[in-house]
């Protein structure tokens, strides 16, 4: 009747238990909490079924925060384990939870942190910087956040029921096939990345078409912002890339569920194609990630420097150029599975083209800044963050693109050392720059400044010790996922310092958080007006707070930096107000979701009546959601006026 | 934000405290490197010396763009702060055909000149060459990765050992890798050039160490719960003390009936964790190959292929 689910399936290790007693206990204090202060309607209506990319937006940065807080605290065990209990005989922390934990943190951070800052960031500003009120499929929108949220609410239901897979981020077969792995969590990993990974293809699909089709009358390609272009470049990547994703992990569930032959070592599978196209996925995956942070540089360096952007057809190109190279690398994550000497060279030589035009676009920042009136704010402390730290991990990734080298230092710390370079010194300062400069566009007040510079601070120090021992430590042999060492190797030490720098960053995010506690609380003297920094481009160009159909009038767009055109020329946005439509709101999304977790649920536990239900229902729904009719609402040219009124009169 | 003034920040205040800062850094470092083994800085063989000379001729290259990022960052933020009203101020300069095809140009011309240097370092480093010295010498060692220890078979000279891989100093070792696990990496820091191993397939490596010397070995991909567990120690002695400790070894085992054949590699093979060094006379000469075959769709095919059929190269 259940499957293989039974009374077993409940953790028994110490650390895991507390985790999942955590996890039971905060969902029902939240409950709990909903239901006394009765908001559960308010949530409902205002945010759970809203299609405004503006909420989802939102919503899709809350899952990642929280997400961001559970991939700390994993990264935090990961490092007491390698500096305190890694040369003693008695760890809190099993070798068997050590792996489950480090493919906890990839696995999270990439997918449920990464990914959701990404997505919900292309939310709140996308629409916003093309001049549109809305995306181009909004339901679709809301149903992508949805399988989001659920992939993120199964992978972390393997705590409490079952277990984490622990066959790393990546799950490479046979460790991840039935023989090596015959336990529930390889299912869980597989499942909750099905499901997210189908929403970020929807995703893709809608902002591309959005992009392409909604933009502003008179904004022409070269004319849109630079975010904008970056999103488009991340987003061909995602449609592009996300389907082999889903299918590489289909044939490893088909190999796991129903006996087949795809990726096991015997009866003709082969688990090096597996390697080939995860790695397909995974490598524009990588560019996925770090090509909006890409963009959202080049939106802030020019306003704090209050200067145009330094070769605006440079980086489009360069963006473009890496968005289409990045496909033609992947075989660098694995130049010691043996190719001959002519495969390995080419995919050397291809990674080493990357840098050029990722070296231009460090270049134009740079010259952005030459001859301008640079003003220091969080957002620009981020970037100089950024540019040092990304600049090392450049350095790191060349050495690496050399196969000869890379038969060295591959799998090693060094190399762990180099994409956390990448990853968070691009990918994470990029997004926390982004939230840290958009953030009083939505709230109307802005975020404490001495917080988030000692914030930044800490992250950018906290980064270096944390991970330029991890360098020498890969240069002394040491491999990654170790969960013990011997002592008289002598790695202990430089350990301790990447824990002390683990603490740092933690310190880092407290005061990220505090930042936000302290900035609500004294919002009334943070308040601010709709364009804070004095912004270049459309999104700064409405009221704070934003009206819910963005723009009023659609008046034509005739130049790069629009906004700061308009300024310069005192021009006003056109008051010749017209009906506006705007979708309603739906649940489709929530109910789809729904019925996809389910599934995922009753397909890992081989509960099978119930993961029939469950299809069905989902494509019912599918079908149903296609079927409504009454889909709009309209708000009158008088209500547009009357909120124009509201909205403007307190800071025009 | 309101006008609270902060301690004035020259250029010298910020440089000299970059310079302490990295002083530190340095110092911290050496301390705690003070006497430890750089594996890979520290080469003990001809391939581990060619990588280490590649890198750093590569992070040599690198460093001619990096510098010119790094100053012109700090100069620039310096000189442009927006409190310096004597300095340009250039709003609506927007790029520069020159220096943009400056930077697109000096990348290009140093990635070129990497790309040559890749090509040719790829070939010349690429596993699959067999060595041998310029009197024809080599030995052959057979490598299993097994859960969770390294299976070492010397077909040549009838020994079979596990966790310790002993190799005669100047003479090149022809390896043949494989694995009954799932896919694991061997690696020795110090002689350079690691590469996975699989099951089903058999991949080439030659290495050589130079001196006499114990080597750190160690697995790089997981592959279950003993992975820390899986290292193993590459003992480079002279080359005649070599031929006796293989002759020896050979022999005592040989006489305390601890022969390696199919039934105790199978006993062998079973999952366990920091298993201590252990030697075997060589009993079965195909083990490898029969280990390989374990993962054939069918067992009609003759057996000693081992060296051309199932090499996981550019074919598959």
């Amino acid at each position: 009747m259940l499957g293989r689910l039974t009374w077993d399936a409940i953790p028994k290790d110490p650390v895991t238990l507390g985790a999942a007693v955590g996890i039971v206990f905060g969902g029902l204090a939240f409950v709990i909490g909903m239901t006394y202060f009765k908001k559960w309607k308010w949530l409902w209506q205002n945010w759970l079924t809203s299609l405004d990319p503006k909420k989802i937006g939102v919503m899709y940065i809350a899952v990642a925060v929280v997400m961001l807080l559970r991939g700390l605290a994993d990264a935090g065990m990961l490092r007491a384990q390698q500096a305190i209990f890694a040369t003693s005989a008695h760890s809190p922390i099993s070798p068997e939870l050590f792996q489950q934990v480090f493919s906890a943190h990839g696995t999270i951070m990439i997918f449920f942190v990464a990914m959701g800052v990404m997505f919900g960031l292309i939310n709140l500003i996308v629409p916003l910087q093309i001049g549109a009120r809305d995306v181009a499929f909004p339901l679709l929108n809301s149903i992508s956040f949805w399988l989001f949220a659920v992939g993120m609410v199964l992978i972390n239901l393997s705590l409490v029921v079952g277990e984490f897979s622990a066959a790393g981020w990546l799950g490479y077969p046979p460790l991840s096939g039935l023989e090596y792995s015959p336990g529930t969590g390889i299912d869980y990993w597989i499942w909750s990345l099905q499901i997210a990974g189908v929403g970020s293809l929807l995703s893709g699909v809608n902002f591309l078409v959005t992009i392409f089709t909604m933009r502003r009358k008179g904004m022409s390609l070269m004319k849109m912002p630079v975010f904008v272009w970056s999103v488009v470049a991340s987003m061909l990547l995602v449609v592009a890339a996300f389907p082999i994703l889903t299918a590489t992990l289909a044939m490893l569930s088909l190999d796991r569920t129903l006996g087949m032959h795809f990726f096991t070592s015997d009866f003709g599978g082969n688990p090096m194609m597996y390697v080939n196209l995860i790695w397909a996925w995974g490598h524009p995956e990588v560019y996925i990630l770090i090509l909006p942070a890409f963009g959202i540089f080049s939106e802030i360096v020019p306003v704090f420097s209050r200067k145009r952007l330094f070769g605006y057809k440079s980086m489009v190109f360069a963006l473009m150029a890496i968005s289409f190279l990045s496909f033609a690398v992947w075989l660098h994550h694995f130049f010691t599975m043996g190719a001959g000497a002519n495969v390995n060279a080419f995919f050397g030589i291809m990674t080493m083209v990357i840098a050029i035009p990722t070296g231009v676009k460090v270049f134009n920042w740079i010259f952005t800044m030459y001859r301008g009136r640079i003003r220091f704010t969080t957002p620009m402390v981020w970037f100089i963050g950024f540019a040092v730290t990304f600049t090392i991990g450049g350095v790191t990734g060349v050495l690496l693109a050399v196969p000869g080298i890379d038969f060295q230092m591959h799998n090693s710390l060094f190399l762990v050392a180099h994409f956390h370079n990448m990853i968070i010194g691009g990918v994470l300062f990029g997004f926390f720059a982004g939230i840290a400069y958009w953030f009083p566009k939505f709230a109307g007040f802005r975020l404490h400044e001495g917080l988030g510079k000692a914030a930044a601070w800490s992250w950018i120090i906290g980064f270096m010790v944390a991970f330029l021992p991890l360098y020498a430590l890969g240069f002394m042999g040491a491999a990654r996922r170790l969960d013990s060492y011997d002592p008289s190797l002598g790695w202990q030490g430089l350990f301790i310092v990447a824990g002390i720098g683990v603490l740092i960053i933690l310190l880092g995010t407290l005061l990220l958080v505090a930042q936000v506690g302290y900035s609500i609380w004294k919002r009334k003297e943070l308040a601010c007006g709709p364009d804070p920094w004095d912004g270049r481009t459309l999104e700064w160009s409405t009221s704070t707070p934003i009206a819910e159909y963005n723009f009023a009038t659609l008046d034509q767009v005739t130049h790069r930096d629009e906004y700061w055109e308009l300024k310069q020329a005192h021009k006003k946005a056109s008051t010749a107000y017209s009906d506006i439509h705007l979708p309603k709101n739906s649940g489709y999304g929530v109910y789809i979701a729904a019925a996809a977790f389910v599934f995922g649920f009753a397909v890992i536990w081989h509960i099978w009546w119930l993961a029939l239900i469950a299809i069905v229902v989902l494509i019912g729904l599918a079908i149903a959601s296609t079927l409504r009719t009454d889909t709009e609402r309209t708000i009158s040219a008088d209500e547009v006026a009357a909120t124009e009124k509201r909205l403007r009169g307190a800071h025009v | 934000m309101t006008g609270r003034r902060k301690k004035q920040l020259t250029p010298l205040r910020v440089i000299l405290g970059a310079i302490l800062l990295l002083g530190i850094a340095v110092l911290g470092f050496s301390l705690l490197l003070h006497g430890k083994e750089i594996a890979v800085l520290n080469p003990q063989g001809i391939i581990a010396k060619q990588q280490k000379d590649l890198m750093l001729f590569t992070l040599l290259l690198s460093v001619i763009v990096v510098i010119p990022v790094f100053t012109m960052l700090g100069l620039f933020a310096w000189k442009y702060r927006a409190t310096n009203e004597n300095a340009a101020y250039t709003p609506d300069a927007d790029g520069n055909k020159w220096l943009e095809l400056l930077w697109w140009g000096i990348p290009i011309l140093i990635i070129g000149i990497l790309s040559v240097v890749t090509w040719v370092s790829t070939h010349q480093l690429d596993p699959q060459k067999r060595m041998a010295t310029s009197g024809g010498d080599s030995i052959k060692v057979q490598v299993v990765a097994l859960q969770w220890k390294w299976l070492f078979i010397y077909p040549d000279y009838g020994v079979a050992s596990v966790n310790e891989l002993r190799m005669p100093v100047g003479v090149p070792v022809n390896f043949d890798i494989t694995a009954d696990a799932p896919m694991s990496a061997f690696w020795i820091p110090n002689l350079g050039t690691q590469v996975y191993a699989m099951n089903g397939m058999s991949a080439k490596l030659s290495l050589q160490a130079d001196k006499a010397g114990n080597y750190r070995g160690t697995n790089t991909n997981i592959n279950g719960e003993g992975y820390a567990g899986m290292h193993f120690m590459a003992v480079a002695v002279p080359k005649d003390s070599f031929e006796q400790w293989a002759a020896r070894t050979a022999k005592e085992n040989d006489a305390d009936d601890r022969h390696m054949d199919w039934s105790a590699y199978e006993e062998l093979a079973k999952p366990s964790k920091d298993n201590p060094v252990a030697h075997w006379h060589l009993h079965d000469v195909n083990l490898y190959s029969k280990i390989i075959q374990k993962y054939m769709p069918s067992s009609h095919s003759s057996t000693d292929t081992t060296d051309e059929s199932h090499d996981h190269g550019e074919e598959r």
